[in-house]
């Protein structure tokens, strides 16, 4: 396996060396120096005039949110262009969205553990964080856009004296509990990776407040062999779990669609077709928030190029994968001969100039700008990939924008079209969505080590470290 | 008895107006409002006579209904008013009244909302201040007194008055009075009718049709169907002639009659012809005249016209039913129009068989302009020197070279009695506040002249009194209370026909029934003058040819706001108008190839698309110097070269700033003149810059090859060449996922049939809807966004095959489908909706939480949403009309048809207490009751003799979307068409 593993890794480095410890991380790192890098980043590293710049400006957005939250509750979604057919615009759009970023994150930490890509260990932190955090933003979304947000918890099986149960047969029931389980998941394999890295910081600590609170997150972590034994052995366990969850969750959330009876959203290519295409919005994601981190915190080392390489032939296989849904549900819409199904697909390419032109420019950022990433040069030229990245993350939310509006404006009934349009409360509420991941994402950068220095040190040649999933 | 100072300016100084002065005057009003609404006495002190119970049988929860009747229009219609502990909360037809059948209009559904207006009057107010009624009566006595014997003379100016007792009061009060004079005028009027009649009878007649009895009809742009008197009845009538329902076996056996329609606009009854023809105003009289000459009627050929074809079927096919035929010319028609259809119906032999004519039920049956111009023409000498309007708001609905308004500044005293100040009210020195006919006593004639009382359902809620009162009052000094007045002079119409029973049997029995026995008119003998002929226009060819690229303005009564009387009530300024499916507002409308020509382009989307309207171009209309800014719209179906506009929109705000929410469109009569009521030629278009939103619930007009209304003609009925939707639907059935729901017999399956065969589209169903389930009125704003909130909506569509038969509009009611595989059911995560035992699709307000999954779910889209807290928790006046069974629904839960379960329910229970089965047809659907065609069935689908289930047999039944196998409990009868087998398409 290991030889098969390094293989693979030599080739796409060019290296015919079969025999040679692949060189994860250049520059000649010991153990301690690898510590001392990361721990250093979160202990000795003072908070910089970049970081609270961007601090604030999430905070700003924070507060957009905030406001946009607080209107909505005084006077009810109807401060959203949402209306009878289009009864849901931008609300939905943000949680499928938020959601399919928040995929990344345990594609890479557990599928590819369980696949043994080991150069997941400089991105699977950030990634996991990304995680939690776009999960958090999604998972607001579903509550927000309750007419009566204030009743969320009926939909949770809860005893309670009417002896009503949520009616189970209801796709958004489904996604309570997909999306509940994805989220507890990811934060305990997020925060149990953590804990060897956690009893590290709490040992390097100088000061007492930050030694105080890393021993109370540290769990008693002392770094011995049972500990370690036992630590895998959950570790593997919870990655176990993870995988699955990557594909069902979305599954789930497309079944928001595909159970319906709408054209165009009834369909069965929906569950993998969305899975696509949420892994492929994460990795993108991953992207673009690696390269300033790496930037920032000289990680070139650490994340260094070849993963950004690696990633980028990622972006372009899930880019295909997306596409090819396309290409099915347009042909499978033709092949029906449905009428209703066949103008709602003719509608979106060729109808109301606003709905194709977004038709179009997502078809342009998820399907034409990848192609980019076939060449090894612009694989590797970090500007490209953000921009890439940063038009399939444009081009992924349209995506979901334009099935959801689509569909409700041309459904059965001519008499009932409509027009979804979305006023500045839709953007603000949006906007301000952001405001809450990059000021929980940047918290994270400041106060926890944004790569695994356990996994890291496994990584070192001559390491007999850990090797988790083995 | 009189003491006070003379009137001190006759002029209202125009700076009395201002915003504080409204303002205070509207604090005043809510105030009063409030005190009303507390004040409320269950029931007048007068003793009235229920319906069904005896009085003073008023239990709680219970409700009980009462006779009366409205009038309006110029005829008086019998309704049932449902009460409940003392409150009325909702109207229906009187099925004893030959003009109701049961049936009501949306005006007669939404005049329930007017009797709980906010803004109505609430005091008698000289010059905006709070005034007695005593300090108004003798100051208004006293100046009638001191005008006589002087130059000037008090005038009276009324609407159309058909109440025999407030006739009697004006006769006296003109008798008291010498030099007075009575004037009538409403700008929805007969005058070229009564016109005609003067040249054909020398007298004035009104016509009653016998539908029932006429298989052909001509109509010359009358839309009978909607408008006018006796227009439900009519409907029902004609209807009644359509309606297809021979089983499977006998399609052979089916008949309809055949409607041929010449019009200019797009009329309810042209959109149920069998062959329509949409022509220039000026060319009806010619096509008519062509008709009357190919039926010997007229001496003359006329063999240049386009329409050849057409004009000889029609004409052919009346000569093949004489005497069971029927010609019917509209309103709007020029005099010549009018002569050519009494000759037509002479010479036909339907008079005296489809129709016969009686003495006017129009009390002063003047010609109404010629009426008003009489006035003015005084009020400008001013020899005026007192004018008592009675209703109306001559101010903003009179001709416009009359500048009425102006002159009424110069009377020196002049008095409005209305329901609410209005335009009129505010240019007089005094406002009497009107009584509701909910709150008065009163009588009224209905078009065939049958008398029925009005009788009040509850005190009135402010200081208000009837007209019959006033005049009374004003004339004689009498202060006699109205149910006295009406009393008297019944009784001394009992005492002329007196029958073998007591008046207290009469008066009694009368006001039980609604309808006072024996009073339709008499036929009466009216033979067309000889030489009538030369009454017609000479050489109509010549004045068409030269003027072929004119364009005319075609004037027309609002469907839903009338001539503006109804611009303040929420629910009909809401009520999507039938054929543009506009709301709040109008505007300029015209044919697509009109449009292209004038350059009109297409708007672009208000905020919700297509079911929230368009941002239209705005033009200039300009007649003879006469300018109004409109927005434009395009009407499919409309006769090119034409412009129609609706009248009784753009009414005045009467605020100083801030927005009145009935200014809504524009107002046209600035553009209507004494000598062109109707029609005024040389109209020119001009674009203008910048655009207004207009409010629609449906912008397109096609059905997208999807078929949702099915049209046959009759040969392929009788021939059964109809697919068989019946087999597809039992198809469907046998597939699912999940265990049918099962409902053995003891147990009812409620299901719903419409045939849009006979829906005249009057939207009468959907006020009646919005009045028995609470349903809030959202503003223009929100319509605009596509979130209007009607649970049963009708949808239009334009035929893709419009030229085949001329027919090309169809109209099919959408209630809620209570599918048995309800794709709302299943998404709903918290069982907010759910099946019950008897079939329904229940909605749980309070269970919802808004996830709005059902509604996207939906494929009818009938559900509706309350995005913001759309519904009147605070207007107490306003709450007086909630239906108590009805939840009154808050923000954030959605809603949606419930086949009036409350309605079920009641019934359910009354039949368990009474312990006998429900009967068929006990319950009735608030649209189905207010439905004047029968289009609508509701009932069991488990009773095999139940009129749903018979239906349901029927060849041309169908279900919308059926191919989803959702399974549709409301299902629909196919539109059957009777064209002319020589007349293709």
């Amino acid at each position: 396996m290991e030889n098969g593993q390094l293989k693979v890794w030599r080739e796409q480095e060019k290296v015919p060396d079969l025999l040679a410890v692949p060189e994860y991380i250049p520059g000649g790192y010991t153990a301690s120096t690898v510590s001392e890098k990361i721990s250093g980043l979160v202990l000795k590293r003072p908070t910089g005039v970049g970081w609270l710049g961007g601090f604030g400006l999430s905070c700003l957005l924070l507060a957009i949110f905030g406001m946009a939250v607080l209107w909505l509750l005084v006077f009810g979604v109807g401060i959203w262009g949402i209306q009878i057919p289009n009864c849901w615009g931008f609300d939905i759009t943000n949680f499928v969205w938020w959601i399919g970023i928040g995929h990344a994150g345990t594609l890479i930490s557990a599928f590819l553990l369980l696949m043994h890509q080991r150069w997941r260990t400089s991105i699977n932190r950030i990634a996991e964080a990304m995680t939690i955090f776009a999960v958090m933003c999604a998972g607001l979304f579903p509550l927000l856009h309750l007419g009566r947000p204030w009743f969320f918890y009926w939909l949770l099986p809860y005893p309670n004296t009417m002896a009503l149960w949520p009616q189970f047969r209801s796709p958004l029931v489904f996604d309570v509990f997909a999306v509940g389980t994805y989220f507890t998941v990811s934060l305990l394999f997020w925060y149990m990776g953590m804990i060897p890295d956690l009893a590290t910081l709490r040992d390097r600590a100088t000061s007492r407040l930050p030694r105080i609170a890393f021993a109370a997150l540290a769990l008693g972590w002392r770094n011995s062999a049972r500990h370690w034994h036992r630590y895998e052995q959950a570790y593997l366990l919870l990655a176990g779990l993870g995988t699955p969850l990557v594909i069902s969750v979305h599954s789930v959330v497309s079944s928001d669609f595909a159970s319906s009876i709408e054209p165009a959203w009834h369909e069965t290519v929906f569950p993998p077709y969305f899975v696509a295409g949420a892994i492929f919005s994460g990795f993108a994601m991953v992207i673009l928030l690696c390269i300033p981190i790496r930037h920032f915190y000289r990680l070139q080392e650490f994340i260094t190029i070849d993963h950004l390489d690696v990633m980028g032939k990622l972006l372009l296989a899930t880019s295909f994968l997306t596409s090819y849904g396309y290409l099915s549900e347009q042909f499978v819409s033709w092949y029906g001969g449905e009428t209703a199904e066949r103008y709602v697909y003719w509608w979106r390419l060729f109808g109301f100039e606003q709905y194709a032109s977004i038709t179009w420019f997502l078809f342009f950022c998820n399907t034409i700008v990848p192609q980019l990433l076939w060449s090894r040069r612009m694989r590797r030229r970090v500007s490209v990939l953000a921009v890439v990245s940063l038009l399939v993350l444009v081009g992924m939310w349209f995506e979901r924008y334009m099935i959801i509006t689509t569909t409700l404006s041309r459904d059965y009934l001519p008499s009932s079209w409509g027009f979804f349009k979305p006023t500045i409360w839709d953007i603000l509420t949006f906007v301000g969505s952001l405001g809450i991941f990059f000021t929980a994402f940047l918290l994270f950068a400041r106060v926890l080590p944004v790569m695994s220095m356990a996994e890291t040190r496994a990584l070192l040649p001559g390491a007999h470290g850990p090797e988790v999933g083995r | 008895m009189m003491h006070e100072d003379a009137p001190s300016s006759p002029f209202p100084a125009n700076d009395e107006y201002d915003r504080r002065r409204f303002l205070r005057l509207m604090a005043a009003s809510l105030a009063m409002a409030g005190v009303g609404g507390c004040s409320v006495q269950p029931a007048p002190p007068e003793q009235i006579i229920p319906y069904v119970h005896q009085p003073g049988e008023v239990t709680p929860g219970k409700p009980s209904f009462y006779a009366t009747s409205m009038t309006f229009g110029g005829s008086s219609v019998g309704l049932l008013v449902e009460s409940r502990t003392g409150r009325p909360i909702k109207i229906e037809g009187n099925p004893n009244h030959p003009a109701s059948l049961g049936a009501t209009d949306p005006f007669h559904q939404a005049s329930i909302l007017t009797l709980y207006d906010p803004e109505r009057a609430k005091t008698v107010t000289r010059l905006g201040m709070t005034r007695t009624w005593d300090e108004a009566l003798s100051e208004i006595t006293r100046a009638i007194r001191d005008q006589q014997g002087a130059a000037g003379s008090a005038r009276l100016l009324s609407e159309t008055i058909v109440s025999p007792t407030l006739g009697v009061q004006i006769q006296a009060f003109l008798k008291a009075v010498p030099g007075t004079k009575w004037h009538v005028y409403e700008p929805i009027h007969r005058d070229l009718a009564r016109r005609a009649q003067q040249l054909a009878f020398g007298r004035a007649v009104d016509i009653v049709y016998n539908f029932s009895k006429a298989d052909v009809v001509l109509s010359l742009e009358s839309d009978f169907l909607q408008c006018g008197l006796g227009n439900l009845r009519y409907a029902s009538d004609f209807m009644n002639r359509r309606r297809v329902r021979t089983g499977l076996r006998d399609t052979a056996s089916a008949r309809m009659n055949r409607l041929y329609v010449i019009e200019t606009g797009v009329s309810a009854t042209g959109v149920k012809a069998d062959h329509r023809l949409a022509v220039r105003a000026r060319e009806v009289e010619r096509l008519a005249r062509s008709i009357a000459a190919r039926l010997g009627v007229v001496k003359e050929s006329q063999q240049d016209l386009h329409y050849d074809k057409w004009v000889s079927a029609a004409a052919k096919d009346l000569q093949m039913h004489q005497g069971r035929s029927l010609v019917v010319a509209g309103e709007r028609q020029s005099k010549e129009v009018h002569l050519l259809a009494y000759a037509l119906n002479e010479s036909l032999g339907n008079v005296g068989r489809t129709l016969h004519y009686i003495d006017p039920v129009d009390l002063q049956p003047a010609e109404r302009t010629g009426s008003l111009v009489e006035l003015v023409a005084d009020m400008k000498q001013g020899c005026v020197s007192v004018l008592i309007m009675l209703g109306g708001n001559p101010a903003y609905t009179a001709p416009a070279d009359l500048n009425f308004a102006e002159y009424l500044q110069k009377v020196p005293l002049s008095v409005h009695h209305s329901l609410a100040l209005n335009e009129t009210s505010y240019r007089s020195h005094w406002h009497l506040p009107e009584s509701h006919y909910l709150e008065a006593w009163g009588d009224g004639r209905a078009y065939d002249g049958t008398a029925s009382l009005v009788q009040p359902l509850i005190e009135p809620l402010y200081s208000s009194r009837s007209a019959i009162e006033v005049v009374a009052a004003i004339g004689q000094a009498l202060s006699t209370p109205g149910r006295e007045l009406v009393r008297d002079y019944w009784r001394q119409y009992w005492q002329e026909h007196r029958r073998g029973e007591s008046f207290r049997q009469f008066w009694e029995r009368s006001l039980h029934d609604g309808v006072i026995a024996g009073t339709a008119s008499k036929p009466s003998e009216v033979k067309l003058k000889d030489g009538w002929q030369r009454h017609l226009s000479k050489s109509l060819s010549e004045q068409h040819e030269d003027r072929a690229s004119e364009l005319d303005l075609v004037f027309q009564p609002d469907p839903t706001v009338w001539d503006g009387s109804w611009a303040t009530n929420a629910w009909l300024q809401e009520l999507p108008k039938p054929l543009t499916k506009i709301c709040w507002g109008n505007a300029a409308m015209m044919s697509p190839d009109t449009a292209r020509r004038l350059g009109i382009a297409a708007g672009a989307y208000a905020h919700g698309g297509e079911r929230g309207g368009y941002h239209m171009p705005l033009v200039e209309l300009a007649v003879n110097g006469r300018t109004v800014h409109a927005p434009t719209w395009i009407l499919p179906g409309l006769a090119d070269q034409t412009v129609v506009v609706y009248l009784g929109n753009g009414r005045e705000s009467p605020l100083a700033k801030g927005e009145w929410p009935w200014a809504v469109g524009f107002n046209a009569y600035p553009l209507r003149t004494t000598d062109r009521p109707w029609v005024a030629a040389g109209l020119r278009v001009s674009q203008l810059d910048g655009s207004e939103v207009i409010a629609c619930t449906q912008c397109l007009y096609s059905m997208k090859d999807r078929e949702p209304v099915k049209s046959y003609t009759l040969s392929q009925y009788r021939q059964k060449d109809l697919p068989a939707h019946h087999s597809e639907m039992e198809r469907a059935l046998e597939e699912s996922l999940y265990e049918p729901f099962q409902y053995p017999p003891p147990q009812h399956k409620w299901g719903m049939i419409i045939d849009v065969s006979t829906c005249v589209g009057c939207h009468a169903c959907v006020v009646a809807c919005q009045a028995e389930n609470n349903i809030p009125v959202v503003g223009k704003r929100e319509v605009a966004f596509g979130r209007s909130m009607h649970w049963l909506r009708i949808d239009r569509y334009l035929s893709e095959s419009a030229d085949q038969y001329g027919a090309c509009y169809h109209f099919q009611p959408v209630p809620c489908m209570h599918c048995e595989h309800a794709p709302c059911e299943y998404v709903c995560p918290v069982a907010a909706t759910v099946h019950s035992a008897d079939g329904l699709n229940d909605m749980i307000y309070n269970r919802c939480v808004g996830t709005r999954f059902c509604s996207n779910n939906c494929p009818y889209k009938v559900r509706r949403f309350n995005f913001f807290a759309y519904a009147d928790f605070d207007t107490p006046v306003r709450r007086l009309q909630y239906n108590p069974e009805v939840t009154v629904r808050s923000r954030g839960v959605m809603e949606k048809c419930t086949y009036c379960v409350q309605r079920i329910r009641r019934a359910e229970v009354d039949s368990q207490i009474r312990r006998r089965p429900l009967r068929d047809a006990e319950i009735l659907t608030a649209c189905q009751a207010a439905c004047p065609v029968d289009a609508i069935v509701f009932g069991d689908l488990n009773n095999q003799h139940s009129k749903v289930a018979r239906w349901k047999q029927q060849p041309h039944h169908y279900g919308l979307l059926a191919e989803l196998n959702t399974q549709p409990r409301t299902t629909y009868l196919a539109e059957l068409r009777n064209p002319n087998p020589e007349l293709p398409g």
